[in-house]
């Protein structure tokens, strides 16, 4: 459980910091009658962020926490003696590029929103879902090659955690395409660019922190969250 | 003034309840009448405060209920007050704590001279094994569990072949000998409680648990499964008896081992 | 997006910020059935878990009655038994407590007490009650299941919630429940963003954090908590779905079932726990914590004063929110785990102690030197002081590793958290209905009737759950259909068995006239008003009562002062509004 643990050190770390601008030690029965201390610190009143955007990113605390818990379990599971590490196929280093590309080209689309360039705007829209769709593909091949090289689901705890995690995760991407297909039409209907920018911007931050959590799970299958793990614990006994 | 009065009751009644209740704990048989101690002290503590608490409220509800022309005292804080209790709340939790996590620091500390007991709990009744001449159990696996070997013994370990098998009867240990109880199920979570010896552990298929303690009293006493084990769980009870040594001795001897299990089982 | 003049000025023309872009009904459809307006999802939310409550109450009945009179109601066998306390604790838990204070009071009071039109994200809010509601579905669908619901306790905890020891083990049961757990918390995460969001940008103009009253303060800790915690338990019931259905072993060791080896391997039983209490620890306190935040605001305006240190309130619920993550292990002292957690748990669960005691501390200090009203809220928060601080009390033997000992397992176990996460948060809820009620029907609840409902209510609840610590301290285990001839259940013992069953059914059937009066006070009702109980809070300065879709009428409220101006030495009355310009001018007007 120490890796959730460690994640929520740091959510508490995010929370700490914006309690600390709330002037959490202020008296507020000796300041009635104006507007308050509004007027000198106006984020006291909210942050200037756009709210959809606290709104995904308090989500992808959520995301976030989930699938700490997965890795959590992982580690723990992976303790026990029945555990047989699975191989990497070359695919998945592909799909990674793939992602890697999808995340890229989102995050085109979106500075391209905000230079207002409508067509550049599309085609990045255009290549994120794509190369989206070509992830999710791509991770079905992966499933088809390990079963029929006999990694079967049920056969070793490494197997099923393989399976699941990575399936939560398509989860996640599928649940973003069909956002990032919703803003793609939009932004074909949409004359102007400033229209769509929010959901755009929304798409690609969401896309970059899949890829993150993807790059955390690669790493963890391939075994080099692994040695991570083990300097870390070196380093403290 | 009704709202007062029952308030004063429920603490005042609470305290006698307390006191002169019937139902309190069966009489110890183990070592372990720190833990009684313990909770006594948590009793004090916490019916101090509970009592003066409710009260407080009582005293408040009386003296400061409304009346027409009353008007409430404007005070948002008093940091001294707060201090104050903070700091004596911080005591009183101290002076539950540290003896508590004294006593925990022997719970899990088991002497060396600790003899070895394993049960072996599964659906829904209880089995036991205790090491044979040469002092030591043998290694055990669920997966060697079959109707002839209903504890798992690995046939081809020497140290287990002597290893006396209760299954489904009594348990019998020495009074005044430190034991350490090996944990085993298996297939669900069991627990193994037996209330005049206050401890209890869950076991759990595919690992190995422990507690131990010293029994102090001879006699015969109820195991009782403490972790929801489906349907059966409330019919799942044992007997241990605490023998005086000779006692202990005339039963072990009528006891098969392994190997003779075994033996009449083919 | 907030634009502030900068000079200060005490006239300002309401707020500019940014509107909530409001979605207007047009059908009788989209306005009372698919509606995204917070306070009609609160009322389909608290309905919905009224009435899946009084299932679980009936449930509650159904097993005292075995309990009280063994073997003489020839219907409830073992299986059922296990079934009705499994379903019992798991719709009280989860399907009445945390979406009622959450989803119920949630979606109720935050727009309206931060002075907001709605929630920020109102499709989203939308679909998460009906999420619920298809959880709810599926759940009770397990009753009509072949083999019925699952019987594996509420803690669910494999390998024994998954084989045919248990029921619904390898039926259907544990199927429905699992999968309705997962629905349940997608459902939630949509509505807890809307309340997490909400308060960070939906607040009025003025309304600082140190502003908000403590029931605002306890939702959005409690919902924080809440969407960090719930993952755990997706986690374990996901895993548990494919250790169900897909063969795999997770959690499933190798294990002989009735003389047959069973095809699982290797799996660890503890791991679901901890995942489990990863998420039912701060699930405690996601309870709590609303019901913290609520009677410190029933206390406060019944007692016409200001709640007694505002600023320590804030930090403690703040405090024991971050610290319920790392005390979960408490709730498994003696499963097998490493035994030196115990010191660690042990530790950080007495912490705990001292901020939730400087909580009771200010409760009481409030009534101190107040002008007590002793109205049905003022009494059920009352209640809440007495079962909380006993319910409290006991936690401190549970959490105390080897006191746990004993003590875990027991009836004692039962009585504890009873009283303290069963009785006090629902003394809350019925404090907060009668207090609130006026606010959404425009009626005030019969007092009378009230009254019966409060005394049968706290002094049962307190007769049931009391004694009931004392079975477990002579060492009565609980989970068991029948104890019989045993060391631990003398006659005596039975007796008071008898007497907890009967104060049980007494407590259920006051309930009846509870659900009596909230129906009869709609058409039979005093008249409310506005603002009955002349509170402070934004949600009694609305223009109409009950307030309209949108809440405030044209303008946005303003904030001008915290949430607590009672008794103020020299106002003219003993309450200013939080949208109350400058209080100088009011009492110079007055004068004049």
């Amino acid at each position: 459980m120490s890796v959730i643990l460690i994640f929520l050190a740091g959510i508490a770390a995010i929370i700490t910091w914006w309690m600390a601008q709330q002037r959490l030690t202020s008296r507020p029965w000796l300041e009635a009658g104006s507007v308050g201390d509004a007027p000198h610190a106006p984020h006291l009143n909210g942050s200037s962020i756009a709210t959809a955007k606290i709104g995904l990113g308090v989500f992808l605390a959520v995301v976030g926490a989930l699938f700490t818990l997965f890795i959590s379990a992982y580690f723990m599971r992976m303790g026990l003696q029945d555990w047989w590490a699975l191989p990497i196929p070359g695919l998945l280093w592909i799909n990674t590029i793939v992602l890697m590309l999808s995340s890229i080209a989102l995050q085109w689309a979106k500075v391209e929103a905000q230079k207002h360039h409508a067509e550049a705007m599309r085609a990045g829209l255009v290549a994120g879902l794509v190369t989206g769709v070509g992830f999710l593909v791509g991770q079905l091949f992966v499933w088809r090659e390990l079963v029929s090289a006999g990694y079967v689901l049920a056969d070793n705890p490494a197997n099923s955690f393989f399976y699941l995690i990575t399936g939560m995760h398509g989860l996640h991407i599928l649940g973003g395409l069909v956002a990032l297909s919703r803003t793609t039409l939009r932004a074909f209907e949409a004359q102007p660019p400033g229209k769509v920018l929010l959901s755009v911007e929304l798409c690609a931050m969401y896309w970059h922190f899949m890829l993150l959590i993807w790059l955390v799970l690669f790493a963890l299958f391939a075994g080099w969250a692994n040695d991570f793990v083990d300097i870390c614990r070196q380093l403290l006994t | 003034m009704a709202v007062v009065l029952i308030l004063v009751l429920v603490a005042v009644a609470s305290v006698l309840f307390h006191l002169l209740s019937p139902w309190w704990w069966t009489p110890i048989a183990s070592n372990w009448h720190y833990i009684d101690n313990t909770i006594i002290i948590t009793f004090w503590i916490t019916g101090f405060v509970f009592t003066a608490v409710v009260l407080f409220v009582a005293y408040c509800v009386f003296r400061f209920r409304h009346k027409p022309g009353n008007q409430a005292h404007y005070e948002p804080e008093n940091r001294k007050l707060e201090f104050w209790l903070a700091t004596v709340t911080t005591i009183g939790v101290v002076a539950m704590l540290a003896p508590g996590l004294f006593v925990w620091n022997q719970f899990v500390t088991v002497p060396k001279e600790a003899t070895e007991v394993e049960v072996v709990g599964q659906q829904w009744l209880w089995n036991f094994r205790l090491p044979g001449a040469n002092g030591q159990l043998g290694t055990s696996e669920t997966r060697d569990v079959t109707a002839e070997n209903p504890l798992g013994v690995n046939k081809n370990d020497p140290a287990g072949l002597d290893d006396i098998i209760i299954a489904g009867g009594d348990l019998h240990i020495p009074v005044d000998k430190p034991v350490k109880m090996l944990l085993r199920s298996i297939d669900v979570l069991h627990d193994f409680y037996v209330p005049e010896f206050r401890a209890k552990m869950d076991m759990v298929p595919g690992m190995v648990t422990y507690f131990w303690f010293t029994p102090t009293k001879t006699g015969s006493f109820e195991i009782l499964c403490a972790e929801l084990c489906g349907v059966g769980h409330p019919q799942m009870r044992g007997t241990v008896v605490v023998d005086t040594p000779e006692d202990y001795q005339t039963w072990l001897e009528q006891q098969q081992t392994f190997t003779q299990m075994m033996a009449t089982a083919n | 997006m907030v634009n502030i003049p900068s000079s200060i000025d005490d006239t300002v023309p309401a707020a500019e910020v940014e509107d909530v872009e409001l979605y207007h009904p047009h059908s009788w459809w989209t306005t009372y059935v698919f509606s995204q307006d917070a306070k009609v999802i609160a009322i389909q939310y608290s309905m919905t878990a009224l009435a899946i409550g009084l299932v679980a109450l009936v449930l509650s009945w159904l097993m005292r009655l075995q309990l009280g009179f063994p073997g003489y109601f020839s219907f409830i066998d073992a299986e059922r038994y296990y079934q009705f306390i499994t379903m019992h604790g798991m719709i009280m838990v989860i399907y009445l407590l945390t979406a009622l204070f959450l989803g119920g009071f949630g979606n109720y009071l935050i727009p309206l007490m931060l002075g907001a039109r709605d929630m920020v994200f109102p499709y989203a809010n939308m679909l998460s009650y009906w999420l619920y509601l298809l959880a709810v579905l599926v759940l009770v669908a397990g009753f009509f299941a072949p083999g019925g619901p699952t019987g594996a306790g509420w803690t669910l905890y494999p390998p024994q919630a998954v084989l045919s020891g248990t029921p619904g083990g390898q039926d259907w049961g544990i199927i429905l429940m699992l999968t309705s757990l997962i629905l349940f918390i997608i459902g939630f995460t949509m509505g807890g963003l809307n309340y997490v969001v909400t308060v960070l940008q939906g607040r009025a103009r003025g309304m600082t954090l140190m502003r908000m009253p403590l029931t605002i303060w306890g939702i959005f800790t409690a919902t924080v908590m809440a969407l960090l915690a719930f993952p755990a338990l997706f986690v374990a019931s996901v895993m548990m779905l494919f250790d169900r259905l897909l063969g795999t072993s997770f959690f499933m060791p190798a294990i002989v079932e009735m003389g047959e080896q069973l095809q699982h391997g290797g799996g660890s039983p503890i791991l679901f726990q901890h995942l489990f209490w990863f998420f039912g620890h701060p699930e405690v306190y996601i309870v709590a914590l609303p019901a913290f935040g609520i009677v410190s605001d029933l206390i406060s305006t019944h007692a016409r004063k200001n709640i007694f240190g505002y600023r320590m309130m804030v930090w403690a619920i703040v405090i024991i929110g971050a610290l319920s993550f790392i005390v979960w292990a408490h709730h498994m002292y003696v499963s097998g785990m490493n035994p030196n957690f115990g010191f660690f748990f042990a530790t950080t669960t007495l912490i705990i102690a001292v901020p939730t005691a400087i909580k009771v501390y200010n409760w009481v200090l409030t009534l101190w030197r107040g002008d007590i009203h002793l109205t049905i809220p003022m009494l059920f928060a009352l209640g809440f002081i007495v079962t909380f601080v006993n319910g409290g009390l006991t936690g401190l033997f549970l959490g105390n590793v080897v006191v746990d000992v004993p003590l875990s397992d027991t009836m004692f176990v039962v009585a504890h958290f009873h009283m303290v996460m069963g009785v006090a948060p629902i003394m809350v809820i019925f404090g907060a209905i009668y207090h609130w009620y006026p606010k959404i029907t425009g009626r005030m609840l019969n007092d009378v009737m009230g009254r019966i409902h409060f005394w049968v209510t706290f002094l049962g609840a307190y007769l049931i759950f009391f004694p009931m610590h004392y079975l477990g301290l002579l060492g009565a285990p609980r989970r068991y259909y029948e104890l019989g001839e045993s060391a631990v259940n003398p006659p005596s013992a039975h007796d008071l068995n008898v007497f907890i069953t009967l104060m049980a059914l007494t407590v259920g059937a006051a309930q009846m006239l509870f659900l009596f009066n909230l129906f009869w006070s709609l058409r039979n009702g005093k008249e409310a008003g506005g603002n009955p109980w002349r509170a402070t809070t934004l949600e009694w300065q609305t223009p109409t009562t009950p307030p309209p879709h949108g809440n405030w009428g044209k303008d946005l409220p303003v904030v001008y002062r915290w949430a607590y101006d009672y008794s103020v030495p020299g106002a003219p009355e003993d309450f200013i509004p939080q949208n109350q310009p400058n209080p100088d001018r009011i009492s110079r007007e007055h004068i004049s």
